[in-house]
């Protein structure tokens, strides 16, 4: 049995981890509520932006789309964004993210598809850069937390702009931990080029015919404009999504850390009284059996 | 009182305003127009510059934008930007502060709106 000494300061260790990932979980809890608040006030601007781009979408004819809305036509070359966290103690929030990358990434090469990643946080990047060296085309960190900045979004969508413009890319997914609740945080992959147009548009058109709209200058321009701000929109809100999520796993994550050390130190502290009492019956026992010699 | 038209103006990161308006003047691509409560249906792309609100005829809040889109129905007017600022309650050291760390991280598109947004103040 170890001794006394050891017992003490084994206890005293797992009491400041204790403080820490408590510490750790309240951070996380207050800043995982200014997020859900910056993911659900991004909302309404991406509700607006698709219902415009949807009334536009049902209008403009396949052959002359632009190719952020329809693709290039072919279906051979894959950029997949990746967004993970800067940072661990998580759970398994980054766990999840990579392990679906790998799945997504081996589907597609299955498929006979050329697949390339673009890597969002720095976790994922780490964990997946010696199998995929090959294929990343540039990792970005810091675009993440409560204070996501639209410019640095844009710096995402200007290399995604720059590589279909350069033919170097026909479809564009994004995989990224959705927000389900402060518990459960769930892998979504989206498509985000070409365009997938709701299946309600129905509705849409009926809704148009009955207040034709004006387009300044015209359809095509409007559409031409709307889209790269699109892209960068819906990129936007999957960032805050999986700000949140990460925060949310962090929190889970350092709840249970707290709780297992709060076990810990009852486990050891039971350990440490029996020990103390064995040495003082031994003690005891000495004394008198000393005594008794007399 | 008077009819109005329901504005808006929605950024990425939130609703930065919404009121109920006489009219709506927009930086449109192709020229300033005003939106009036029974417009017709129009959605136009903008260019960077001034918002004015009228509410009783009088200018009640001018914002800056940098582009956007804005979509008038005959009692709604909605204005997407990605960048805006409310050139009511701004403070010109709080948009020159602003200014000097778009400087620094060598945004140049930031820069560029912050000083048109400071030179209307």
């Amino acid at each position: 049995m170890a001794n006394l000494k050891d017992l003490k300061n084994r206890i005293k260790s797992v009491k400041s981890t204790q403080k820490i990932t408590s510490a750790m979980k309240m951070v996380a809890a207050a800043k995982l509520r200014r997020a859900q608040e910056n993911a659900e006030a991004s909302r309404p601007y991406s509700t607006r932006m698709s219902a415009i781009i949807n009334s536009l979408a049902s209008k403009a004819s396949p052959e002359t789309a632009p190719a952020l809305l329809a693709g290039t036509g072919n279906d051979n070359r894959v950029l997949l964004i990746v967004l993970s966290a800067d940072r661990g103690l998580c759970g398994g929030f980054n766990g999840s993210i990579i392990r679906s990358t790998r799945r997504q990434v081996e589907s597609l090469n299955k498929e006979g598809k050329t697949v390339e990643l673009l890597m969002v946080g720095r976790k994922a990047k780490d964990a997946l850069q010696r199998e995929f060296r090959d294929i990343i085309v540039d990792t970005k960190e810091g675009v993440q937390g409560t204070a996501v900045s639209f410019a640095d979004i844009d710096g995402i969508s200007d290399i995604i702009i720059q590589r279909l413009e350069n033919g170097d890319l026909d479809r564009c997914q994004i995989i990224y931990n959705r927000f389900v609740s402060a518990i459960a945080q769930e892998v979504t992959i989206d498509t985000l080029i070409p365009i997938t147009i709701e299946q309600d548009v129905d509705a849409g058109t009926d809704d148009m015919a009955a207040a034709p709209y004006e387009y300044e200058p015209d359809e095509a321009t409007v559409l031409e404009d709307l889209l790269p701000r699109n892209l960068s929109t819906q990129i936007y809100a999957a960032v805050l999504e999986s700000s949140a999520s990460e925060l949310a796993a962090r929190m889970t994550a350092m709840d249970n850390a707290t709780r297992n050390a709060g076990d810990l130190i009852d486990r050891l502290t039971m350990v440490y009284n029996r020990s103390r009492q064995a040495a003082i019956t031994t003690e005891l026992i000495e004394i008198i059996s000393g005594a008794e010699a007399l | 009182m008077a009819e109005t038209t329901a504005f808006e103006l929605v950024t990425p990161a939130r609703i930065m305003m919404a009121i109920d308006a006489s009219m709506v003047v927009v930086p449109g691509s192709m020229g300033l127009f005003g939106a009036m409560p029974r417009h017709a249906p129009t959605i136009s792309t903008l260019q960077r510059g001034v918002v004015e609100v009228y509410v009783n005829g009088n200018v009640s809040n001018r914002i800056m934008v940098d582009g956007g889109i804005v979509d008038v129905t005959e009692d709604r007017c909605t204005v997407l930007a990605e960048r805006a600022v409310n050139l009511d309650n701004a403070d010109r050291s709080d948009l020159e502060a602003q200014r000097q760390t778009a400087n620094n991280n060598g945004n140049a598109r930031e820069e560029e709106f912050l000083d048109a947004a400071i030179s209307a103040l």
